[in-house]
């Protein structure tokens, strides 16, 4: 038997940061590569929702313009939450976040790159095919700058709170539909600012207020929720 | 370095499994945890390992009380249990390297290929790791634990899934980890093939409380 390999020991580790969500984002974000078909079926998911809508209602331009900011961010809510049941639940069963609690690494600071992987792999590219799904709507190009603009602000926060749920929710039998009830009453204020920003730009108002509230749920949720996260974590695991 | 357990008393949900429990394991020596399927060996070691609260008790570590997921028990106890951390979509030098990343560890791409030629899994290195059966993904386990080198094991049913090989080879590496200083806790149903003096042994589950 050869003698095992020694190793240096990284003597800034305890509560690091910065490697412990480059760790997180960087293995997730492989993981989804290495499954890229469920993140199709996702994005397909957010493609046809949007697309049924201007099909079974009416092919009237006002109409289907009224009612387009709305769809695409309720779809955009969905498309986010069609994951969220997995982004812990597959490293809870096969014990990777047992070791993330145990490791000396910060667990908030983990589940961080955790969430950021969920929003790079859900919230980022509905954001990216809005603009092309709002032309079924006839929406003219600010309205759709705005819709793509208001989702990159927005999708975050749906992320973040989305994990809250899923980390409250994790071992529980039915724990997707229990998930869905946490989760979407929370988001119904970055719904409102998010299709009221388009709206908003229609009517000639411009969309500084509604932006300016989306940002600020997006940092009361970037601070906030990864603690709540690594909270609910650890009584799942205990 | 000492491990003690003082009054220690453990529960799952309202499920008294076992109170008053005292031990200390010192450097350079082994505990043996036994006791009947369900009397409550995983859920001391997990207590042990910082992961969950004792219902009374406590547990120091160099003379410290340590709160469940305190940073110094995180940064000295490696953990090793049924669930492996591995990930079928990963190779498995893949999945040994984010191991060794996760335990705040630097390894070189070379040792860690080593580690694996160690615990014979050569011609596994670059298989996903859906394709290992159970003994090989408890022996990726192992070769997490001697990359690693923490100074406290908490190893449950390290032999569960081994061959005789595998066996032989935890046996060894334990042996190196109490010469190099280590101490461990481990949940078994087979006796330790360790001497006496280097090893104690706890049954739980017997004075319910």
């Amino acid at each position: 038997m050869t003698p095992a390999a020694a190793l240096p020991l990284d003597r800034a580790a305890t509560g690091a940061v910065a490697p412990a969500f480059g760790w997180a984002l960087a293995r997730d974000l492989k993981l989804a590569f290495r499954s890229r078909a469920e993140l199709g079926v996702q994005l397909l998911f957010y493609v046809i929702v949007v697309t049924l809508f201007p099909l079974a209602t009416t092919p009237e331009r006002t109409l289907l313009a009224n009612l387009g900011p709305g769809v695409l961010w309720v779809a955009a809510l969905l498309a986010s939450l069609l994951s969220l049941p997995r982004l812990f639940a597959v490293d809870f069963a096969d014990g990777t976040l047992e070791q993330m609690a145990g490791s000396p690494w910060s667990l908030p600071a983990l589940v961080s790159g955790k969430i950021a992987a969920h929003w790079l792999t859900t919230g980022l590219p509905v954001a990216v095919l809005a603009p092309l799904l709002g032309l079924q709507y006839a929406l003219e190009a600010p309205a759709l700058w705005t819709l793509a603009a208001g989702l990159l602000l927005g999708t975050p926060i749906l992320s973040l709170l989305g994990a809250i749920g899923a980390a409250l929710t994790l071992g529980l039998r039915g724990g997707g539909g229990l998930l869905a009830l946490l989760v979407l009453p929370l988001c119904v204020p970055v719904l409102i600012f998010g299709a009221g920003a388009v709206d908003a730009v229609r009517a000639g108002l411009g969309a500084g207020a509604n932006f300016s509230l989306l940002a600020a749920g997006l940092l009361i949720a970037l601070t906030g929720a990864p603690l709540a996260c690594a909270a609910a974590l650890r009584i799942a695991l205990d | 370095m000492t491990l003690e357990a003082h009054d220690l008393a453990g529960a799952r949900g309202y499920a008294k499994l076992f109170g008053g429990l005292s031990f200390h394991v010192d450097a350079g020596r082994a505990l043996a945890v036994t006791g009947a399927n369900g009397s409550g060996k995983t859920t001391l070691l997990r207590i042990l390992a910082g992961l969950s609260a004792p219902s009374s008790g406590a547990v120091r570590w160099n003379g410290d009380a340590m709160a469940p997921f305190d940073p110094r028990l995180r940064e000295a106890v490696v953990f090793h249990g049924h669930l492996h951390a591995l990930k079928d979509e990963l190779t498995t030098l893949e999945n040994l390297a984010s191991l060794v990343a996760l335990a705040g560890m630097r390894a070189a791409p070379d040792d860690l290929a080593r580690a694996l030629d160690d615990v014979a899994l050569t011609r596994q290195r670059q298989l996903p790791a859906r394709v290992l059966s159970q003994g090989q993904r408890r022996r990726v386990g192992l070769a997490r634990l001697r990359l690693l080198q923490k100074p406290l094991w908490v190893l449950d049913e390290p032999a569960t899934a081994l061959d005789a090989d595998g066996a032989a080879l935890l046996a060894a590496m334990l042996d190196e980890h109490l010469a190099a200083g280590g101490a461990a806790v481990i949940a078994t149903h087979q006796p330790l093939a360790l001497p006496p003096a280097r090893c104690a042994t706890i049954e739980v589950g017997t004075a319910r409380p």
